[in-house]
C-alpha cells in the first residue's frame, strides 16, 4: 500500500531535523496507539513552512498530550495536496464477516455516501467492479488540471486490503483515510488499524 | 439440510394432490385451495379430507388421510388444518407415502414462542419421516409443468420460464400478476411462509438445476447470515440468471422487516456489493425485478454494452439516448457502412448517427429491413426498438369511429394492425437469426395492451416494456450479468 514517507520523532528538535531532510512544506502529527481521532482533537497541523512552524507544532503538540493517550511522539511527513480523496478499508461485519470498502473521501464523504462494498476475498474483477460502481466517476477522470486517477493502483490497494485482511485475523479493520490522489496516484496519508482484543502490536 | 430431489418432484409434479381440511365454506382457504386446484387444468388425482365428510366442488372426501382409498396415488399435501392436528397429519401422509407437504396453517414461528416450538417440531418430524416440508404460514405453490395451482391466491399464470420465490406470498402474487398481465410466464412459484424447514435458498438451488426454469426471481428479507446466502446464490447464479428484490433496504425497512419475521436486517450497502460480487442481479422495486427476470427469460444475453436505437421519432429516441448514457451501457457508434447502407433505405433527412431515427421516412419494408441491418452489425451487441403500434393506434381510432368501415378505411386499418404485426414478429425472428437482445418499447403496452403492436410481441413471447427507460434499465441488468459471466470465464 502507497503510504506518505513519515518519520517519527521524539522532540521538537528531531522533529525540525526530519522536516528539513523531507522537504517543506510539512505536516505534524501527535502519535500514539491510543489516539484514534486526530482532526477532531486538533492534533494534526497542516501546511508548515518553515523549521520554526515546524517546531513550534511539535511543542504544541507534545504538551497536547493527555496522560491518557500513553506513550506519544510525532510525526512528520510532506504535506501532500490533491483536490481529490478516497477513502479505502476493510471492516468485520456481523453478517458478512471481513468486507472490503472504497468510497469518496473528504470531509463530505459521509453525507455523499458514494461507497462499495464486497465481500472476502475479491475474487478476479472484483476491485476493477468496484472502482467502476461508484457514482462519481468524473474523479477518476483528469479532473482540475490533475491526470486521471490511475485505477490500477486503486485496484492493488483494494487487492492489499484483501490479502491483510485474509492473512492478519488480529485485525479487525483497517481505515485508509484519506487517501489522497498526488499525480493520479492514490497515497495513504492516514490508517487507523483495529486489532482484536488482547491482539499484540 | 438441502431437501432431496424427490421431495421437489413430489411438490412441483405431484401425480396426484390431497387437500387436507378441504372446506365447503367457499370463503375458506380449504375451499379455495381446492377450487384452485380443480380449476386450473391439473390432471393428477385429486383428494380431499374434511372432518365431516360430504362432497365439494363434486369432490367426495374422506375424514382423513388414512380413509384415502387404497389405490390412491398422492405426492403431496396441501395443509389448510390447524396447526394443533399437523403432526398427526403428517405421520398419516407419511404412512401413505406422501412425500411433500405444503403448510397453509397459521400459528407458528410468527405467533410467539409457543408457535415458535411447535414449529420446531413440525420441522423436526418432516425431517425424520423424510417429508419436504412448505410453510407454514404459506400462500402455496404454482407448478405450470403439471398446471397445478395449489395456492389459496390468484392468480394461475401462463406457462414460462421464471421460477419465483419469496417469504412473502403477496409478492409471489404480485409477480405472478406480471407475468399474466405481459405473457412472460412463470415455470414454478412457491410462497415459502416462514420457510420454516424449505427457504429461498433452497428453492434457488433447485431452480438452478430445473430443466423447466431458465431464471429465478426472489424476495428477500431478513437474512440472518449474510456470508451463507451469499456463498449460496453464487452458486446458483454460476448456472442461471438470479434476481433479488429485498426489503428492508433503507433503515426504515429494516426496522418493518425486523418487527415482521424477527430476523436481523443487514447493511443494505454490503448486501448490495455480496449480490454483484455473486452475479446475482439486485431490483430496486417490483417491477424492475419481474421485468429483469422476464427480459432474462426471453432474450439472449448481450456480448458487450453497445446499443443501437431504432427509432420513429426523435424524442423518444433522445430520451433513450439519455437513459442509455446515464447507464453502464455504451450507445453505439454507427460505422459508415452501415450508415450508407442505411442511406439506400431512407430518404436523407434520418438522423444518419445512432439513434437511428427514421424521421417518418419508413416505406413498407423499412423496419425489418433496418432492424435486420443492425442486428448484423458485429460493433452493436444489442437493440431497443421505439414506435411500434404508432400505425395501429391510429387504426383503433378509426374502426371505433363513426366511418367505418367506409371510405376505405377498413382497408387502411387492416393495413396499418398488419404492418405492427410484422415488425414485432420481426423483431422476435431478427433477435433470434442473430443472437442478440432487441427490446421493444411502447407505453401502449398498458395503455392499450390490445394494440396488434404490443399484442403480437407478447405472441412472440417477448417482453412489450412500458417504457424505452424501463428497457434500458432491463438491459442494463443482462449487460452487468453478461459481464460477470466474461470476468468469471463462464461464457
Amino acid at each position: 500500500m502507497p503510504f506518505a514517507e513519515e518519520r517519527i520523532t521524539s522532540s521538537p528538535e528531531e522533529a525540525i531535523a526530519a522536516a528539513e531532510s523531507i522537504g517543506f512544506p510539512c505536516v505534524a502529527k501527535l502519535n500514539g496507539d491510543r489516539i484514534a481521532h486526530k482532526t477532531e482533537r486538533g492534533l494534526v497541523r497542516l501546511n508548515l513552512q518553515t523549521p520554526e512552524a515546524v517546531g513550534a507544532a511539535a511543542r504544541d503538540l507534545f504538551s497536547a498530550a493527555t496522560p491518557e493517550d500513553g506513550e506519544v511522539s510525532v510525526l512528520v511527513a510532506p504535506m501532500l495536496s490533491g483536490s481529490r480523496e478516497l477513502i479505502a478499508g476493510f471492516l468485520t461485519d456481523e453478517q458478512f464477516g471481513k468486507v472490503v470498502m472504497i468510497g469518496l473521501g473528504g470531509v463530505l464523504a459521509e453525507a455523499i455516501g458514494d461507497v462499495a462494498f464486497r465481500l472476502l476475498p475479491l475474487g478476479a474483477g472484483d476491485a476493477e467492479s468496484m472502482i467502476d460502481e461508484l457514482k462519481t466517476q468524473a474523479l477518476f477522470e483528469e479532473f482540475r488540471g490533475e491526470p486521471a486517477i490511475n485505477k490500477e493502483s486503486v485496484v492493488n490497494v483494494l487487492n492489499a486490503l484483501s490479502k491483510v485482511a485474509q492473512e492478519e485475523s488480529n485485525v479487525l479493520s483497517v481505515d485508509l483515510n484519506p487517501l489522497i490522489i498526488v499525480n493520479g496516484e492514490p497515497i495513504a496519508v492516514d490508517a487507523l488499524v483495529e486489532l482484536t482484543e488482547g491482539a499484540s502490536r | 439440510m438441502t431437501p432431496p430431489r424427490e421431495g421437489f418432484k413430489a411438490l412441483f409434479d405431484p401425480r396426484g394432490v390431497v387437500v387436507a381440511g378441504a372446506s365447503t365454506h367457499p370463503g375458506k382457504f380449504g375451499f379455495v385451495a381446492l377450487h384452485n386446484i380443480l380449476s386450473q387444468g391439473y390432471a393428477g388425482e385429486v383428494y380431499a379430507t374434511n372432518r365431516d365428510g360430504g362432497s365439494i366442488l363434486g369432490i367426495e372426501t374422506v375424514p382423513s388421510i388414512d380413509d384415502l382409498p387404497s389405490d390412491a396415488v398422492v405426492d403431496l399435501v396441501f395443509v389448510c388444518t390447524p396447526a394443533s392436528g399437523n403432526e398427526d397429519l403428517l405421520r398419516a401422509c407419511f404412512r401413505r407415502g406422501i412425500r411433500a407437504a405444503f403448510v397453509t396453517s397459521a400459528g407458528y414461528g410468527e405467533s410467539g414462542e409457543d408457535g415458535r416450538i411447535a414449529e420446531q417440531r413440525l420441522v423436526a418430524l418432516a425431517d425424520e419421516l423424510g417429508i419436504l416440508l412448505a410453510g407454514p404460514n404459506g400462500q402455496g405453490v404454482v407448478s405450470t409443468p403439471s398446471r397445478l395451482c395449489a395456492q389459496i391466491v390468484a392468480p394461475y399464470p401462463p406457462a414460462g420460464r421464471i421460477g419465483v420465490a419469496s417469504q412473502s406470498g403477496n409478492f409471489v402474487s404480485s409477480f405472478l400478476n406480471y407475468a399474466y398481465q405481459t405473457g412472460v410466464g412463470i415455470s414454478r412459484a412457491v410462497s415459502a411462509g416462514n420457510a420454516a424447514a424449505l427457504t429461498v435458498p433452497d428453492l434457488l438451488d433447485f431452480y438452478a438445476s430445473d430443466d423447466e426454469t431458465d431464471v429465478s426471481l426472489a424476495y428477500v428479507e431478513g437474512i440472518a447470515d449474510g456470508r451463507a446466502f451469499a456463498e449460496r446464490i453464487r452458486v446458483v447464479a454460476e448456472q442461471k440468471p438470479l434476481v433479488l428484490l429485498k426489503g428492508g433496504s433503507t433503515s426504515g425497512g429494516q426496522r418493518a422487516a425486523a418487527s415482521h419475521t424477527g430476523a436481523l436486517a443487514t447493511d443494505d450497502r454490503i448486501f448490495d456489493g455480496a449480490v454483484r460480487q455473486a452475479g446475482a442481479t439486485r431490483a430496486a422495486n417490483v417491477e424492475e425485478a419481474f421485468e429483469a427476470a422476464a427480459t432474462f427469460a426471453t432474450q439472449p444475453l448481450p456480448k458487450g454494452p453497445r446499443v443501437g436505437v431504432i427509432t420513429t421519432a426523435g424524442g423518444w429516441g433522445v430520451v433513450t439516448a439519455d437513459a442509455i448514457t446515464r447507464s453502464s451501457l455504451e450507445l453505439a457508434i454507427l460505422p459508415d457502412a452501415l450508415r450508407d447502407a442505411i442511406d439506400l433505405l431512407l430518404p436523407p433527412r434520418w438522423s444518419r448517427n445512432n439513434p437511428i431515427d427514421l424521421a417518418g421516412g419508413e416505406t413498407r419494408d423499412t423496419i425489418p429491413e433496418i432492424l435486420s441491418l443492425v442486428a448484423q452489425e458485429p460493433s452493436i451487441d444489442a437493440i431497443i426498438y421505439l414506435g411500434l403500434g404508432i400505425q395501429s393506434n391510429q387504426a383503433t381510432l378509426m374502426r371505433n369511429g363513426s366511418f367505418y368501415p367506409d371510405h376505405g378505411i377498413e382497408r387502411i386499418v387492416d393495413y396499418h394492425e398488419r404492418q405492427d404485426r410484422r415488425f414485432a414478429e420481426a423483431a422476435a425472428e431478427i433477435s433470434l437469426a442473430f443472437g442478440k437482445p432487441i427490446l421493444t418499447a411502447t407505453e401502449l403496452a398498458i395503455a392499450d395492451p390490445n394494440n396488434a403492436g404490443p399484442r403480437t410481441v407478447r405472441e412472440t413471447g417477448k417482453l412489450c416494456y412500458a417504457s424505452s427507460n424501463r428497457a434500458v434499465s432491463a438491459l442494463e441488468h443482462l449487460w452487468q450479468h453478461a459481464r460477470w459471466r466474461k470476468q468469471h470465464g463462464l461464457i
